[in-house]
This record gives structure tokens, C-alpha cells and sequence, in this order.
């Protein structure tokens, strides 16, 4: 049983289901990433753990609560973070002011996680003032998963962290994940650079249409003839 | 030299003076709207209802205090009522946003649904108000008139032209002065301030931040209330207060809101000056400004006004036809706070 989990769900947008018995989930400490082709239903698997879909079967559960029916900001108070793949920074707040709003349900002193967070991306503090519409998209990305990780959550989702960025970037954010869920951090997440991904995973789950085709560690899943010539180009 | 600093006193008596006043308090007004354009995303057309409401419940205050014989001195006493009228307001936008507004929100209206509903408001408050307090003029500004009158202009100065200042112009600028500032601490350093501007630049990402909407909605109407009786009050306090010319003065007030950028409230007080100043100086007669510039002789006849002053809100129009034709997302690119 992982910490965090979506069990089972089947889930859609308006008639037909997309999710069909579809089930993620992530251990603490550990990466778990979500792959599969163009339209298999990633994003809405993420955003169905997450709240932002209801669910028609299956259930959520973290830390063995059940928590299917808490809307997505109140997940956010439990302890999920989300960054969403689109639109995840305020791009006309400043970077601390971005990092503040992550913070907007602390009402503690939570200027240690705001050092924490320019520790983990010391970018950011030298662009502390500037407007976040201005940066770089890695540097976006770094302030969308700062702003997640201020309310120092317990789980992290990430849906396509490195969409969109060069692969120099690719490989810094994914170092950076990898530090993340070394302290103690849950990360589920969605990405298209599979192998990369897989690489760096401690669970992978490929996802066919809306199912779990194949659901193994990440190594495993790498050295997998089948998934390799399928999902992973040879 | 003198003939020059004579063109500059007319100049400053008739536009300049007058235009700080008359933009202060388009700002003020276009402010309130742009909030709520930012924040609610539609364009309120009952702000100018809302400030004509303000007014009225400031000069009923202002009415009771005399009554009872307190002034504030040479200061217009409608100052001492303006935080009863402020609270009044601010007691109407919330009512109306639990009445109206908030059902629209429940059902995710879109935009020009709002836009209408506005527009009923905008007609339900003009008949409140003149239910209330009639549809006349009403003088409620007293204290000292003038601080600065043409006839001690002129003899402080030798000129032939004189220059007034009126105290409800002063009051007017620098009450506008003090409520801008505090509207940028707000919006820039405060915890509330901040979670506004969130919630208009990225409403999805807010809700993920834990930022409650209603609640910023709420702040939005406060602020807004207390802008729209601040900016009506002065207005009514400058010229006379009468119901009607708040739907006059909606245009000059959206035009001054685009003109800057609808969302953006540096824009807003920017797009106040520039429509108050076009408006004065399109109609403003050069007559008198040529007269001394010219040599003698070649003073010209007419009025040289370049549009009557009854046509002064087509002034407006054109202006807001112009950016919208030019630059749609005004001067300074709008959309979020």
C-alpha cells in the first residue's frame, strides 16, 4: 500500500470515462512517474489524484485516509502539491512574491522554507524581485515547483516539469527532484522524456488509453523489451 | 513676459487646475473599476450609480451633522460624514454582491451576462437614489470656498489674469494623492494585497495556493465601495452633486480606465489624467491665449475653441475609439492587477 494513492479510479470529462480502472500512486521519499503515449490519459490521471476531476470509481487515500472527496485546495492544506503543467506561475507577481502566494495558507514564519527554496534553486534568489512572466521557461519551472513546495507538502505532483525547457535544463530540474524527494518528499510525476524519467524512478507506470499497461520499478520498466520497443523508441 | 505669464495663469485657471481636480477624480472612479475588472472580470457599469450612491449617503451624513451644528472650520464638513458614507457604500457593494453577483459566480456567468446584470443594477441604484434624495441639485459643500482667489492673485502678482483655487479642488488632489498611495501599499505589501493580484493575474493557480476567492472577492467590493463614495463625494463636493450626471460620467470614467489599460490601476490614474486634460483643453477657448500671443491687431474674433463644451464628452469617445483602434490594450498593458 503506498502513501499516496489513486486506486482504481475511472474518471472523465463530461459523458465517457478517459480513466479506466486506472491506478498511481507514490511511496515517501520516492519518485514514482507516470508514461505513456500522446492522449493516454496522464494529465487526467494527475489531476484525478489530485481532485480536479471527480471521480466515477475508485478512490483516493493518503496515508491510508481516505481523502476522494476533499476539493483540491483543501488537498493542498492535507499535504499535496501540485504543479500544473500550463499557467503555474503569476507571471506578473514578482519570484518572492510567487513563493509567498505558495505560502498563502502558512500562518507561521515560514521564511526557513523560502531560504530552503533559493538553496534548492539559487537562481531564483538572485531574480527574487523580478516579475515571474520575465524569466526563462526552466526558470518559470523552478519557481512553479518553489511555489509547490512552500507549503512543504508531503507529496508533490508534478505534471510535465520539464515541458518546453532545453535539455541542459531538463537534466538540472531533474537533479532537483531527485534532491527533493531525497528529503523526504513524495513525487509523482507525469513526464514525456520517458527514458529520462524512468531513469531517475523508483516506480514507473506506463499508461495505455486510460489503463495501466505496465507497472514496474523504473529500471525494470527501462530494461523491459516490450515497453522499450513500444513506449521507448527501441 | 508678462503678456506669457499672463497665458499661463488663463491657462492654469481654466485647464490646469480644474483638469487636476476633474482627473483625480476620474481616477479614483476608473480605479474602482478596473478592481473589479481585474478581480471579478467583467466591467462593472454600476460604479457610476455606486459613487452617485456614495455621495448621496455622504451629503445625507453631512446634512445630519449640520443639523446638529458641527463643522469641520474652513474644511467642507462632508469630510467628517465621508467615513459614514465609506461604510454605507461598502455595506451597499457587499449587499449586492450577496444578492446578485454571487449567484452569477456560483453558476460561472460569462462575462457579458455580468455585464448586464450590472446594467440592471446600474438602473435598480439611479431610481434608489432618486427615490431618496430627489433628482435635483444639491449644494452640500461649505466651509471656505476658495483658498486661493483670482482677486488675490491679481494683486499679489500685478497679472491681468486671475488664478483661483478652489478648497474642494485642493481637497480633491491630494485626498487622491493619499488614497492612491495607500492603494499601492496595499496591493504591493500586504498578505491580502498580494493574494488579489494573484487571484487576477491566475485564478486556477490561486485556488491551487490555498487563496480563498470569496474572500477576495469581498476585499475587491470593500476597496471598491470606498473608492466609488471617496471619488463621488469629491466629485459632487467640486461641482454640485445631482444624480444624473453619474451616468454621464460612467464614459470619461471606462474611457479613463481602457485609455490606461482595464486591469491595470497604474493605468486607471493615467487614463483619469488624460481624459480630464483632453476634455479641458479640446474645449477650452483660446481666444484669450492667442490675444496675448499675438501681435495686437491680429486677435482673432471667434471663441477658437476647438469643440463646444457641450460636446465635451464626445471627447471621451474619441479617445477610446482611437486606443481602441491603435492600442486595444491601452497605454499600459492591461488585464491584472
Amino acid at each position: 500500500m503506498s502513501f499516496l494513492i489513486g486506486k482504481e479510479m475511472s474518471a472523465g470529462y463530461g459523458g465517457s470515462d478517459i480513466l479506466h480502472t486506472c491506478t498511481i500512486g507514490v511511496e515517501q521519499g520516492e519518485i514514482a512517474v507516470v508514461v505513456g503515449p500522446n492522449g493516454a490519459g496522464k494529465s487526467t490521471a494527475m489531476k484525478a489524484v489530485f481532485g480536479m476531476l471527480p471521480l466515477r470509481k475508485g478512490s483516493v487515500l493518503m496515508g491510508d485516509k481516505d481523502i476522494t472527496h476533499l476539493k483540491p485546495q483543501e488537498r493542498v492544506r492535507y499535504g499535496m502539491g501540485f504543479v500544473p503543467q500550463n499557467n503555474n506561475v503569476f507571471t506578473s507577481l514578482t519570484v518572492q512574491e510567487n513563493l509567498e502566494m505558495g505560502a498563502f495558507i502558512r500562518r507561521d514564519d515560514f521564511s526557513d522554507t523560502l531560504t530552503q527554496v533559493f538553496d534548492l534553486f539559487p537562481v531564483l534568489k538572485e531574480k527574487r524581485s523580478q516579475a515571474a512572466g520575465e524569466l526563462s521557461g526552466g526558470q518559470r519551472q523552478q519557481v512553479a515547483v518553489g511555489r509547490a513546495l512552500m507549503t512543504q507538502p508531503q507529496v508533490l505532483m508534478l505534471d510535465e516539469p520539464t515541458a518546453g525547457v532545453s535539455p541542459i535544463v531538463m537534466d538540472e530540474l531533474f537533479d532537483r527532484i531527485i534532491e527533493i524527494a531525497r528529503s523526504g518528499i513524495a513525487i509523482l510525476m507525469v513526464e514525456q522524456n520517458a527514458k529520462q524519467a524512468l531513469s531517475i524512478a523508483d516506480k514507473g507506470y506506463v499508461l495505455v488509453q486510460g489503463s495501466n499497461r505496465y507497472t514496474d520499478t523504473g529500471s525494470a520498466l527501462l530494461a523491459n523489451p516490450n515497453v522499450r520497443k513500444a513506449f521507448l523508441g527501441g | 513676459m508678462t503678456d506669457f505669464l499672463n497665458v499661463l495663469a488663463l491657462l492654469s485657471n481654466f485647464a490646469i487646475v480644474p483638469g487636476l481636480a476633474y482627473g483625480s477624480q476620474l481616477a479614483l472612479g476608473a480605479l474602482g473599476v478596473t478592481l473589479v475588472y481585474g478581480v471579478l472580470r467583467f466591467s462593472n457599469f454600476a460604479h457610476g450609480e455606486t459613487m452617485s450612491f456614495g455621495a448621496m449617503a455622504t451629503i445625507l451624513v453631512t446634512w445630519a451633522l449640520q443639523a446638529r451644528g458641527i463643522s469641520l472650520g474652513p474644511l467642507p464638513t462632508a469630510l467628517l460624514a465621508l467615513p459614514v458614507g465609506i461604510a454605507i457604500t461598502i455595506g451597499l457593494c457587499l449587499v449586492t454582491d450577496r444578492l446578485v453577483y454571487r449567484y452569477y459566480r456560483q453558476e460561472k456567468t460569462q462575462p457579458v451576462t455580468y455585464l448586464i446584470v450590472s446594467v440592471g443594477l446600474m438602473f435598480l441604484l439611479g431610481g434608489l437614489i432618486r427615490f431618496i434624495i430627489g433628482p435635483n441639485d444639491q449644494v452640500f459643500n461649505d466651509g471656505t470656498r476658495f483658498i486661493l482667489k483670482a482677486g488675490t492673485f491679481k494683486a499679489m502678482t500685478g497679472l491681468d489674469q486671475g488664478l483661483a483655487i478652489k478648497t474642494s479642488q485642493s481637497i480633491t488632489v491630494v485626498t487622491a494623492v493619499i488614497i492612491v498611495c495607500v492603494l499601492f501599499w496595499f496591493l504591493n505589501k500586504t498578505r491580502a494585497g498580494k493574494s488579489m493580484r494573484a487571484y487576477s493575474d491566475n485564478e486556477d493557480l490561486a485556488l491551487l495556493s490555498g487563496i480563498n476567492p470569496e474572500r477576495v472577492v469581498m476585499v475587491t467590493w470593500i476597496i471598491t465601495g470606498a473608492l466609488a463614495c471617496i471619488a463621488g463625494t469629491l466629485y459632487g463636493l467640486d461641482k454640485s452633486y445631482k444624480p444624473f450626471t453619474f451616468l454621464q460620467l460612467l464614459l470619461p470614467i471606462f474611457a479613463s480606465a481602457i485609455v490606461g489599460g482595464i486591469g491595470n490601476p497604474f493605468g486607471a490614474i493615467a487614463g483619469g489624467f488624460v481624459i480630464a486634460f483632453s476634455e479641458l483643453f479640446v474645449t477650452f477657448a483660446y481666444k484669450k491665449v492667442l490675444a496675448y500671443l499675438l501681435p495686437s491687431g491680429f486677435a482673432p474674433d471667434g471663441l477658437v475653441q476647438l469643440l463646444s463644451t457641450d460636446y465635451k464628452f464626445a471627447v471621451s469617445f474619441m479617445i477610446l475609439v482611437i486606443v481602441l483602434l491603435i492600442k486595444p490594450t491601452g497605454l499600459f498593458s492591461g488585464r491584472t492587477l
